[in-house]
This record gives C-alpha cells, structure tokens and sequence, in this order.
C-alpha cells in the first residue's frame, strides 16, 4: 500500500491530491511502526507527518499553484536507472540486517540492558523511552529542542513579520526624518 | 469559511478536547506513549485548526503573536536552565538528581520540567510557522479549491 501511495504521488498532477496523499502515506508509515511495536515512534509520525506537514503543505500551495507544471523536454531514462541502482544498493544493504526482534541484533546488546537494568531503580518511570530520552540521553534531546526552536526562528526570519515589521521601522524613521 | 456550518461547530466541539489530550500527552508521558515533542504537536493543532476555520485574526486573538515568540524562546531556555540549575547545585549538567533530595524523585521532577520545556518550544514553533506562512496573502481565491 505504501508503494501504490508513493506511485500515486509521482503520477498526480494535482498538487492538493498529492498533499492528501502523502498524509495518507504518513498515516499508512505510522501504522507500520505500530505494528513494529514502535508506539512513540508511530505517535509522532502521525502527529507530524500526517498532521502538520500536511497544513503546511495546504498553505504552501496556497501560496504558489495548485498544479504541477508539466515539463517541456522530453523525459530521460537517466533518473530511473538511478532509482533503480539506488534502491537495489539499498535493498542489498538490508540483508545485512538482524532479523526483526532478534535478540542478537546489535542494538539489543550494547547499552540496552545496562539501561533495562538501571532504569527501575534509578529513574523509576514505566516508559523506558522516555527515560533515555530525557535522562540519560538528556544532551541529544537539548539539541533536537535547539533544532526545533531554529527551525521556527528560520522561518520567521524568511517568511515571517520580523523582517516585515522592521523595514516598516526603518520606513517609518525615513518618513519621520522627511518630515 | 463561514459558510461551512458543520465545519465551524465541530471545530468548537474539538478543540478543547485536542487540547486536553495534548496535555494528557504531555502529563502522562511518564507512563505511556508520548511527550513534549508529541504534545506539543496537538497542542499546536488545535490553534491551527481553529484559525484554518476561522480565520488567522481570530486565533491571534487567543494566541497573540508575540507570545508564541516569547514562548518560542522560552521552551529552550526551561531546558537549559534546567541543566544550569543542576551544575549549581553541584551535579552535572543536566543531571535531574540535584532537583529533589531523593535521587528518583529528582529524576521524576527533571523528565516532568525538561518535557514541559520541549513541548512549550514544540507547539510554539509550529504554531509560528502557521502563522508565517498564513499571515502572506494567498494568490488562490477561496472558489477554486
């Protein structure tokens, strides 16, 4: 289902079919990490990609076109055969991979059980996630909050009233100064 | 959209529940799925589903511009003066033990406040994006959608 999605959106030209595309292919991805036992995961997919990405989206296009233009050259077999090398590249990457749930794998032996051992007594909060996340793994997550708070400051200073209000300021001076 | 009667209702009848599990997300966190970075989120929506249904002057009014901005900031500096907090009272930095006298409970109140701090950060960043992108005039007229 995620590949018919994916197909979809490379085929549509309608740009608000697409945008409701990809929120579905968000939702179906999340239901994936559900199913993989990955609820936090799954939550904020569903939180963020199918919900906020997908107003964004709506209001860019809002703000551009509503229909993909349809290019004037002819298409080359180039990028596919890109795709395509990519994706078997990919694919022959993954057979390397543990098994889904082995307990070998190597994420499994290598902190994991120093933290399963250690949280009970030392954190005592059930939700083992949260506790790498903002105790132990308390740098990463300042960082990630960083990240966020300047990707909002990026946009307000590219699209946002800042620059706006300020060169109303500076307009206005030269307008006092005038007079 | 004003002509959207069932729309506008329904918007009124959820917001408050979306806010409310934003902050069962938020709260409960500890002991289920979720966090500040999710709460945050669905905190967020609800302010951008009521303006996308009533209009960005509306929303500003309940959440006024310059206060996402403050919050915006304000998000991060909870966390780090967390992690300040902690190097003063002679731990690490960002060690939660310094905020209680029992070490668990210290841990317990640091996960509580640094999560509070990434959902503030979260849910103001993505309602000032909104606001970004639905304060410029768009060049699609209402009809054509």
């Amino acid at each position: 289902m995620l590949v018919t999605t994916a197909l979809a959106i490379v085929r549509i030209r309608s740009l608000f079919a697409v945008v409701m595309l990809s929120g579905v292919f968000s939702l179906l991805s999340a239901l994936l990490f559900v199913t993989m036992d990955a609820v936090d995961v799954a939550f904020t997919e569903a939180a963020v990609g199918a919900g906020i990405s997908t107003v964004l989206m709506l209001g860019t296009i809002a703000l551009t076109s509503r229909f993909e233009r349809i290019s004037s050259h002819a298409s080359s077999p180039i990028p596919l055969v890109v795709v395509l090398i990519t994706g078997m590249v990919l694919v022959y990457g993954t057979l390397d991979m543990p098994n889904f749930g082995d307990p070998n794998a190597p994420a499994h032996v290598h902190v994991l059980p120093d933290y399963l051992e250690r949280i009970p007594h030392e954190i005592g909060i059930p939700n083992m996630v949260t506790d790498i996340l903002a105790s132990y793994r308390g740098y990463d997550t300042l960082g990630e909050t960083a990240v966020v708070f300047t990707a909002g400051i990026g946009v307000l200073l590219l699209i946002g009233g800042l620059g706006r209000r300020r060169r109303k300021l500076v307009a206005d001076d030269k307008k006092s100064e005038d007079a | 959209m004003r002509h959207h009667l069932i729309l506008r209702v329904i918007t009124k009848l959820l917001v408050g529940p979306i806010i409310l599990f934003a902050l069962y997300v938020q709260f409960h966190g500890d002991y289920s799925p979720g966090g500040g970075f999710q709460a945050g989120v669905i905190f967020a929506v609800a302010f951008i589903l009521y303006g996308i249904v009533f209009g960005l002057d509306k929303v500003k009014q309940v959440f006024p511009e310059w206060l996402v901005h403050k919050l915006l900031a304000l998000g991060v500096l909870i966390y780090a003066g967390t992690g300040i907090y902690s190097l003063f009272a002679g731990y690490n930095f960002l060690d939660y033990s310094a905020l209680a006298h029992d070490p668990e409970h210290g841990q317990h109140y640091g996960i509580l406040i640094v999560e509070a701090g990434v959902g503030i950060t979260v849910s103001a960043a993505m309602v000032a994006i909104y606001y970004a992108f639905g304060s410029r005039p768009p060049r699609i007229s209402d009809e054509e959608w």
